[in-house]
């Protein structure tokens, strides 16, 4: 759906999308990175299953949710991507034990 | 307004209940009911279909809620089958739980209490102790000390339950309307004006089931609802996936997956506003009870006002003074809400002198002349 | 808390864009000592997202207005407030005439601010478009594109189609060509008040906006095909996006898309002034509510003043001495002297960047079909509740639409209302013929955004708290049983 403009680029940092990497910027917001990584599912519904990306990418919507570094839910369109961040897309809710977590 | 043979003053979970079945006797009845803002303790409930622990001192009150409990199979297939919609009741049994010897001897003792004074008739429970509830509950938490596991209680989807019963009550012919909140009432020669700043009707027969506006309503036909001032503060996670291993009256999910922490008691207040250092203690408290729940975020936190008699036990009556005027006011909304249905309603209707348990007769807060 | 933030402040403003920095420049003039929380992680607010360190390049693709905003960005930060970045804000909590409790969460620690006033400065959200499809992949707002290319420079690939109403549509299309994109069209659906808003022409003629507009809009429809009086949309596709469709002169018509962006203009963000307790008025010509404020922005609660389009929508030009004039309320209110002539000035600036809002707001207005959708086209997006099931539930005679997510969840889930209410509302007016001022709207509560029971836990709680959440049983003493995060 994105890519960068041509404009030269900030500092390479890697991340990872449920294990894959994913060559972002330092500055980038994680749901900017992954889009421009080409990510467009980010998320299934918690209630049908059906396929979600961001909607607003300003904190309204709540489309971006996904589990960064281990915490679930989180709204990854304003979280700035860290090297080496790990981020997992959930698949329906998050789970209530640690445990049942791949 | 519509031809009508009764009147009930509130659409919460009282209301319609006693609407329902009330509609189910063939009368044709009218339900006023406030605003979108109007307090509604329908609106903010736990969802308990709860037992343990309620009656200590008035038995007939255990007797009462142990019955809800045993006819909700029934009413909730049913109710579920005029409405459409699914209650997901569940009744596995509850945790009343100890964070430390002294909280769980006082469970203990209230238990006993109440099993003495039934004469066995109340719902079983039984004593865990904490090594069994370690085996019951993996992931207990290290404070809990025990528990008291009562095996009537349950829960409910209590959100479609009120819009169930809006829904069965549309489909068995019940008026509902809404910005009419009642303000007045007077005793006519046709029964009784009601009035508001909708305007007036006058009705054969009315129902007070108005949730704390009852104790304001009450005196106006000759009937008394004194009610004690509480404020319940409740705390509600996201959806998880995954089944919460346990019942509590202060935890529990609901079949989406929320889970819910409550309670708070406050008497000293009137606002709506949510207070965050209550809603910080009961997640605090939650946490110790069961600490996976602390990676949870809380989405939402509500108040509500509950409808709490002065002595906790139910109101329900005819009026000495002004025949054909009642009052159902309770604070188990959702676990009563069978027996409103089915028992209180049909007595309504017959017009009987006595309205369930004797003890529960607003006669009670009569002050003798 | 984290350390990075003292537990008091003597103004606490929310939100770093135009209408927050400028009333925290206003206020540090004067004297006042003045913190400002934001929970993006540079000041701009989305209007200049990233301006600060957007290279020159991109700023000259977004155009003169988006790069003026690094003037007012370095100003700020040579004011003398205390920027807090990345701090998200969960509540503000008025307590009658006594301190306001500022909820914060910062890194995964939530805290609270003691303070006198607070100025909520929150702006503005784009307005849902609940069009069949809507919750695709693939299906965005204009806006979030624009903040995308703004913050990452990123750009639509593939095949974009703009569709909606409102002036972001022509500029979002001209930057984007700017850009080196060309969306595959701009499908415009009709405004019902373009005939109310001539009367305001002859004052909007006047405005700069005026020639800038035309201009732009002249130029995006000589480059790319704009589609006009499109009465009804849908996006299609399996998994994401795949066609945008319209419906114009009763006839369907289909362009093949990758991303779809919508949108309908912007509305206030309420959340934070609602779950504060601030009333709402219904602004018929916008359609949409606003918090009551009186004309500088002072609420009803003691200290509590709201600036900027989160009052009311004006854009960055209004915002900027609406910003001025809550921040000069403020200081009276805190005992400080404001400069007559200051407090003068900002009104004739305010009224000056308000010439001409009559016009477009008018002329831009969405069509109200359009807002309240109908069958199984989704309202609630996270619980998924769909229109039909709304319209089936007021006809029920619901008093309103908290009695409606009472009966179905919708505004229950995470983004807690902010994509439905509007929706909700819009549907029970158009199943009840109800006017939304009288029907009200989803009632939003603190925390407004989403807190870990963990982080809750950790606020500090009083005695009067503890008798009433726990009675006469005690918590143990020991620390709080918490599970690793990183497991």
């Amino acid at each position: 759906m994105f890519r960068r403009d041509p404009i030269p680029p900030g500092e390479a940092v890697e991340i990872l999308l449920d294990g894959q990497p994913i060559s972002a910027r330092r500055g980038d917001s994680v749901a900017g990175a992954l889009l421009a990584g080409g990510v467009t599912r980010f998320r299934d519904s918690v209630v049908s299953g059906a396929p979600r990306a961001p909607y607003c990418l300003m904190g309204t919507c709540f489309e971006c949710l996904m589990t960064i570094d281990g915490v679930a839910n989180r709204q990854a369109c304003l979280v700035t991507v860290e090297p080496g961040m790990r981020i997992t897309r959930q698949s329906g809710a998050p789970s209530l034990l640690p445990e049942a977590e791949t | 307004m519509d031809q009508h043979d009764i009147t009930v003053i509130g659409g919460g979970l009282v209301g319609s209940a006693v609407a329902l079945g009330l509609a189910e006797t063939g009368l044709r009845v009218l339900v006023l009911d406030g605003e979108d803002l109007s307090r509604r303790a329908s609106r903010a409930n736990f969802g308990l279909v709860w037992v343990s622990g309620k009656g200590l001192g008035t038995p007939d009150y255990a007797r009462w809620s142990f019955e809800a409990a045993r006819i909700w199979p029934g009413f909730a297939r049913d109710l579920e089958a005029r409405s459409g919609v699914s209650l997901s009741l569940d009744q596995p049994g509850g945790y009343s739980f100890g964070l430390s010897i002294g909280e769980l001897d006082g469970i203990i003792a209230e238990m006993t209490h109440i099993t003495e004074e039934t004469d066995g008739e109340g719902a079983p429970w039984r004593m865990v102790s904490r090594a069994e509830l370690v085996r019951e509950i993996p992931g207990i938490g290290p404070d809990v000390a025990g528990a008291v596991h009562g095996s009537a209680d349950g829960h409910l989807n209590a959100l479609r339950l009120f819009h169930a019963l809006h829904r069965a009550g549309a489909a068995a012919g019940v008026t509902y309307r809404a910005h009419h909140a009642v303000t007045q009432i007077e005793p006519s020669s046709a029964g009784f004006r009601l009035r508001g700043d909708w305007g007036q009707i006058t009705t054969p027969r009315v129902v007070l089931a108005a949730g704390t506006e009852t104790e304001r309503l009450a005196p106006m036909v000759g009937l008394a609802a004194p009610l004690k001032r509480s404020r319940g503060q409740i705390v509600v996670t996201e959806r998880v996936s995954g089944r919460l291993p346990f019942l509590s009256a202060i935890i529990r999910q609901t079949d989406e997956g929320s889970v819910m922490i409550g309670d708070s008691d406050e008497g000293d207040t009137d606002a709506l506003a949510g207070n965050p250092e209550i809603a910080a203690l009961l997640a605090a408290r939650a946490i110790r009870v069961y600490p996976p729940l602390a990676r949870l975020n809380m989405v939402r936190s509500w108040t509500g006002f509950r409808v709490k008699p002065r002595d906790g036990i139910p109101i329900y009556g005819q009026s000495r003074s002004c025949p054909g005027a009642y009052v159902v006011l309770c604070h188990s909304g959702v676990t009563l809400a069978a027996l409103h249905a089915r028992r209180i309603a049909p007595q309504i209707a017959e017009g009987a002198a006595q309205i369930g348990p004797a003890a529960f007769s607003s006669e009670r807060f009569h002050v003798p002349a | 808390m984290s350390a990075q933030l003292p537990d008091t402040a003597e103004l606490v403003i929310i939100g770093a864009g135009p209408a927050g920095m400028a009333a925290a420049i206003e206020a540090r003039a004067a004297g006042a000592e003045v913190m400002l929380l934001d929970e993006t992680p540079a000041a701009g607010g989305q209007i200049w997202r990233a301006v600060g360190t957007a290279p020159e390049a991109r700023k000259a693709l977004l155009g003169k207005e988006y790069a003026a905003g690094a003037a007012l960005v370095s100003d700020f930060a040579a004011c003398g407030a205390h920027h807090a970045s990345g701090v998200s804000v969960w509540g503000v909590m008025p307590d009658g005439t006594g301190p306001i409790h500022v909820g914060v969460s910062e890194s995964g620690a939530a805290g609270m601010i003691e303070t006198r006033a607070v100025i909520l400065a929150t702006g503005a959200q784009e307005r849902p478009l609940p069009v069949p499809g809507w919750t695709l992949p693939g299906v965005m707002g204009a806006g979030a594109a624009q903040i995308a290319l703004k913050s990452g420079g990123l750009l639509p690939e593939g095949r974009c189609v703009l569709a909606g109403v409102g002036p972001l549509l022509y500029l979002l299309a001209d930057q984007l060509l700017r850009a080196g994109v060309t969306p595959a069209a701009l499908v415009e659906t009709p405004s019902p008040r373009r005939r109310a808003a001539l009367p305001h022409l002859p004052d909007f003629l006047r405005t700069p906006a005026f020639l800038k507009g035309a201009g732009l809009i002249a130029r995006v429809r000589r480059r790319i095909p704009v589609i006009t009086g499109a009465e009804a949309l849908e996006i299609t596709g399996e998994s994401r996006a795949e066609a945008l469709r319209y419906r114009r002169a009763g006839s369907w018509h289909e362009i093949p898309a990758d991303l779809v962006l919508l949108h309908a203009g912007v509305v206030p963000s309420l959340n934070l002034a609602v779950a504060a307790g601030v009333p709402t008025r219904w602004n018929a010509v916008l359609r949409c509510f606003e918090p009551e404020t009186d004309a500088a922005g002072a609420t009803d609660l003691p200290g509590l003043f709201i600036a900027g389009d989160g009052a009311g929508i004006g854009g960055a030009e209004r915002a900027l001495p609406s910003g001025r004039r809550a921040a000069q309320a403020a200081l009276a209110q805190l005992g400080r002297e404001v400069d007559p002539l200051a407090a003068a000035e900002a009104q004739r600036q305010w009224h000056r960047a308000d010439r001409g809002r009559a016009f477009i707001d008018r002329w831009f207005a969405p069509p109200p079909s359009l807002l309240a959708p109908q069958g199984e086209t989704i309202a609630c997006r996270c619980e998924e509740v769909p229109a039909s099931a709304i319209r089936d539930a007021a006809r029920l005679g619901a008093p309103g639409p908290n009695q409606i997510k009472t009966y179905l969840r919708c505004g229950m889930g995470p983004c807690q209302g902010r994509m439905c209410a509007a929706s909700v509302t819009e549907i029970m007016a158009d199943e009840s013929g109800r006017d939304p001022a009288d029907l009200g709207h989803l009632r939003f509560r603190t925390p407004v955004r989403p807190l870990s029971l963990a982080e809750l836990a950790q606020l500090p709680a009083g005695e009067a708290a503890r008798r009433a959440a726990l009675g006469d049983a005690a918590l143990p003493e020991t620390p709080l049983p918490l599970p690793d995060r990183s497991s």
